[in-house]
């Protein structure tokens, strides 16, 4: 093996898994070129690499879904040219995936070891429900679960159902557990369980490989890290050379200066643009919520998740219903009893899914910027096609959205383009207040970086940009202010001078920030 | 006209021919007319249909509809002796009302269009056979209303007013469906209500209006059925029809999920159906073989447009696959 990082020690234990020279490629596109690596037992690899450059493929082929053109797998000292799903899941490696795969009616020890139950003696081979649970006990402690076996699904939080993914993965007596982006919905406090339950892997010998977008997290729990770019390995980065700015330069072959604020306002704000007052959700009903979002101003919205940021988010768009209290704009009441009511008057929401409720796949890009508005495409009730392509253009070259065409259908764009759509549809609609839930998730770092320009570009000419959001390097980079929520209620508001991740976890665990002297050598 | 009616328009030809080369009788005036007539009545009805499949809904009781304002219609002006205008305007505003209440119980109260309609189908068709006492409606002997009967059961030129009235309602609706802000609701909503929800649509009133259409239409056709038959037995009159139109829209391209299907594409099908109608009946088939004729198409129909689908999907990656390889050696 070629790898002159490995130390002498580490490589005298034999790989769990080697690739070797695994090129494939589809109509078109070379997605793998002549990709190696190795894992060992119990050493977790952080995986990182743009959108594209090839992660999912290489995913793909290890679950046996798709065999690779050339190149060997070796698992476990036996090579083979390609796996298939029963051979991947024989020698023991188990995916994680960031859209889970469970059944959210059925409980957690359902979920475990669905279709391989105990069954009772018998021949109407009734589930049995006492060894089920012996079974399913020691995975869930394994884990560090703090649910019961017989919980349902729906009712645990996202990173409850990625312990039972797990547990899962540890039931097939998994060798190597893949997680894919398995913290990008997860809020910080959630994503601390999940590092801790990696740790807790590789003290059993198994290896992880791990996918993500966050380095932060990477640089905090990856032995090493495998770089992946244009289907090539861009290098790997033992232990002790990892970190952020060596991940970014490899991933995208420059420096990127992530770290530093990505934007900061060309002036002061100014008024109160947005205003609820004793707002009440369906999330906490009893506690009423002050928030005020200003004029030209980027203002964060950090908390952990459920802390019902969403839910205000909804509110304030007219879409969930308010339990009392009131919104005003710029001084005036609104009714907002319907979402047609917010965007009447300016106030527009990127949503949280943008799959299922920011844009409608099937529609082509130019459809889908102009159906919030199309009255104004219309003559006589008649839409005008001409004017709707017009319009998508003009945002197609100002976004630089990436597609063959307008008439495009969105559904076959990247996130990021998908995400710039969104965004488009309401940038043609003069916004005053822009409500925009986790942004950039799942979006590679080239776009992210021109989505924060958007919005710093949006807050310089007035709108008030109110951004929620769970990346703590993106709250703390983009916002002029930050307002944290815990369990229903703001919990303090940062000043930029207060600005630490210290400061923002404090508030969302609801805690008192530190003063700002002491936070100095924090940050 | 996209290439799925294309296909559906060649498979109307194709059939007219075979059963004209079988008996020739398929071509002569009468039987054209006829046939047309009934195109004419049950187009209309398929049309209404055709709004509420769009949006992802479905509407069960049109058949009952059918029923309980066609007795209706000859109640008031063969019984009460209603004008008929009158008596037309009012079972317009009840066929509206009827879809303004299925479609704020399935919007406002988020029942399931299907359980909504279900219980329309049930409802309607009972009051209809209590109006009536179980007995039949139709016209005293000796009564004529001229003008009516001309525009609902008359010809012009040889051609059924029925017919005529679809081919106008069907121009109009086409601009409706396919190029106003509202039809390009419909399909938005159709492919996903929740997206369309966070783009600021009200999309409760767009789907209410749907079955408000749906309603109308199904209104208007009643008129037209009642006057065809003429004597309306409220036990059976209309049964199945909701069958007859949901077939019509998915033969013509309709998913029931919602956002698919075109104005053409319905009117096809509604052709294709009384085709096949008709060949029975001028083949010889046994009729009560009838629905295991149209079944059986539909089935083969759907079959062949999703098998279809999926080699064109099969052929254009073989294809793409031959050009990357071939262009491979260049590296």
């Amino acid at each position: 093996m070629n790898y002159s990082d490995v130390s002498i020690a580490q490589s005298a234990i034999a790989p769990f898994l080697s690739l070797d020279g695994v090129r494939k490629t589809y109509p078109g596109v070379v997605a793998l070129d002549g990709f190696s690596m190795e894992v060992r037992p119990g050493e977790v690899i952080g995986l990182v690499g743009e959108n594209g450059a090839g992660k999912s493929t290489l995913m793909k082929i290890l679950g046996g879904v798709t065999r690779p053109d050339t190149g060997t797998i070796t698992v476990d000292g036996v090579a083979h040219d390609g796996l298939t799903v029963e051979a991947s899941i024989g020698s023991g490696i188990a995916f994680v995936h960031q859209e889970l795969n469970l059944f959210e009616n059925l409980d957690v020890a359902a979920n475990i070891f669905f279709g391989r139950e105990p069954l009772k003696a018998g021949p109407l081979k009734l589930v049995d429900r006492s060894k089920l649970r012996e079974m399913v006990a020691p995975l869930l402690k394994r884990v560090g679960a703090n649910f019961s076996a017989d919980a349902p699904v729906a009712s645990l939080s996202l990173a409850q159902q990625q312990m039972v993914e797990i547990a899962k993965a540890l039931s097939i007596k998994a060798r190597l557990v893949i997680l894919d982006e398995p913290t990008s919905s997860l809020p910080i406090a959630e994503t601390e369980k999940l590092l801790d339950v990696i740790k807790a892997l590789k003290a059993e010998a198994i290896s992880v490989i791990f996918i993500s977008h966050r380095l932060h997290e990477v640089e905090r729990v990856a032995d090493r890290v495998v770089v992946l770019r244009d289907g090539m390995l861009a290098g790997t980065l033992p232990k002790n050379q990892i970190n952020h700015d060596q991940m970014v330069k490899l991933m995208i072959g420059r420096m990127l200066k992530e770290r530093e604020r990505v934007s900061d306002s060309a002036h002061a704000p100014g008024g109160t643009a947005l205003s609820a007052r004793a707002v009440r959700t369906s999330a906490y009903p009893e506690r009423p919520v002050d928030l005020d979002v200003r004029h030209g101003e980027i203002l964060g919205f950090a908390g952990l998740v459920g802390s019902g940021r969403t839910e205000l988010a909804r509110v304030l768009f007219g879409i969930d219903e308010r339990f009392g209290g009131s919104v005003t704009l710029d001084g005036k009441t609104l009714k907002l009893g319907s979402a047609a009511d917010a965007v009447a008057s300016g106030i527009f929401l990127v949503p949280e899914d943008r799959k299922l409720t920011g844009i409608l796949l099937d529609l082509s890009i130019a459809e889908n910027i102009s159906l919030p508005n199309l009255p104004a495409h219309a003559k006589h009730q008649l839409v005008s096609t001409s004017a709707e392509i017009a319009t998508a253009e003009k945002q197609k070259s100002n976004l630089g959205i990436k597609a063959p065409s307008v008439a495009t259908r969105t559904g076959t764009l990247s996130g990021g383009n998908q995400q710039k759509v969104v965004l488009a549809k309401w940038l043609a609609m003069n916004p005053k207040v822009m409500i925009l839930d986790e942004p950039t998730r799942g979006i590679d770092i080239g776009a992210k970086a021109e989505i924060y320009g958007l919005m710093r570009a949006l807050a310089d000419a007035g709108v008030a940009v109110l951004m929620i959001s769970s990346d703590m390097e993106e709250v703390i980079g983009v916002s002029d202010r930050i307002a944290v929520m815990h369990e229903g209620q703001i919990s303090g508001i940062l000043e930029k001078d207060d600005f630490s991740q210290e400061n923002v976890l404090r508030l969302a665990v609801g805690k008192k920030p530190l003063p700002a002297q002491a936070v100095g050598g924090a940050q | 006209m996209s290439k799925k009616d294309l296909g559906l328009l060649v498979l109307i030809l194709v059939v007219g021919a075979v059963v004209t080369a079988i008996n020739p009788r398929f071509l002569l005036p009468i039987n054209l007319a006829n046939t047309s007539n009934l195109i004419g009545l049950f187009g209309i009805l398929s049309i209404g249909q055709a709004f509420v499949i769009i949006t992802g809904g479905i509407e069960l009781s049109v058949g009952s509809v059918v029923a309980l304002l066609g007795t209706l219609f000859i109640d008031f002006i063969a019984v009460r002796e209603l004008d008929w205008p009158l008596a037309f305007v009012l079972i317009i505003a009840l066929g509206a009302i009827i879809g303004l209440v299925h479609g704020w119980l399935i919007t406002r109260l988020k029942l399931q269009p299907f359980v909504v309609t279900l219980c329309g189908l049930l409802i309607y068709r009972g009051v209809a056979r209590f109006y009536t006492a179980d007995g039949t409606a139709g016209f005293a002997f000796g009564q004529n209303f001229p003008d009516l009967e001309f525009l609902t059961a008359g010809r012009s030129y040889g051609v059924p007013n029925s017919f005529i009235a679809l081919i106008i309602i069907a121009i109009v609706m086409w601009v409706v469906l396919h190029r106003s802000v509202f039809g390009r609701y419909l399909y938005a909503i159709g492919k996903n209500e929740e997206a369309a929800k966070y783009s600021g649509i009200r999309t409760g009133r767009i789907v209410m209006a749907a079955y408000v259409i749906c309603g109308v239409l199904t209104a208007l056709s009643a008129i037209y059925f009642a006057m065809y038959t003429r004597s309306i037995s409220p036990a059976s009159h209309g049964q199945f029809y909701e069958l007859y139109a949901i077939a019509a829209a998915v033969l013509g391209g309709f998913s029931l999920r919602g956002g698919e299907g075109s104005l053409i594409g319905v009117i096809l099908g509604t052709v294709l159906l009384q085709e096949l109608q008709n060949l029975v009946n001028l083949l010889g088939i046994p009729s009560s073989l009838n629905f295991a004729v149209m079944g059986g198409v539909i089935l083969i129909g759907v079959l062949v447009d999703q098998q279809w689908g999926v080699f064109r999907a099969r052929r254009q990656m073989i294809d793409a696959t031959r050009r990357n390889v071939a262009g491979a050696p260049a590296e």
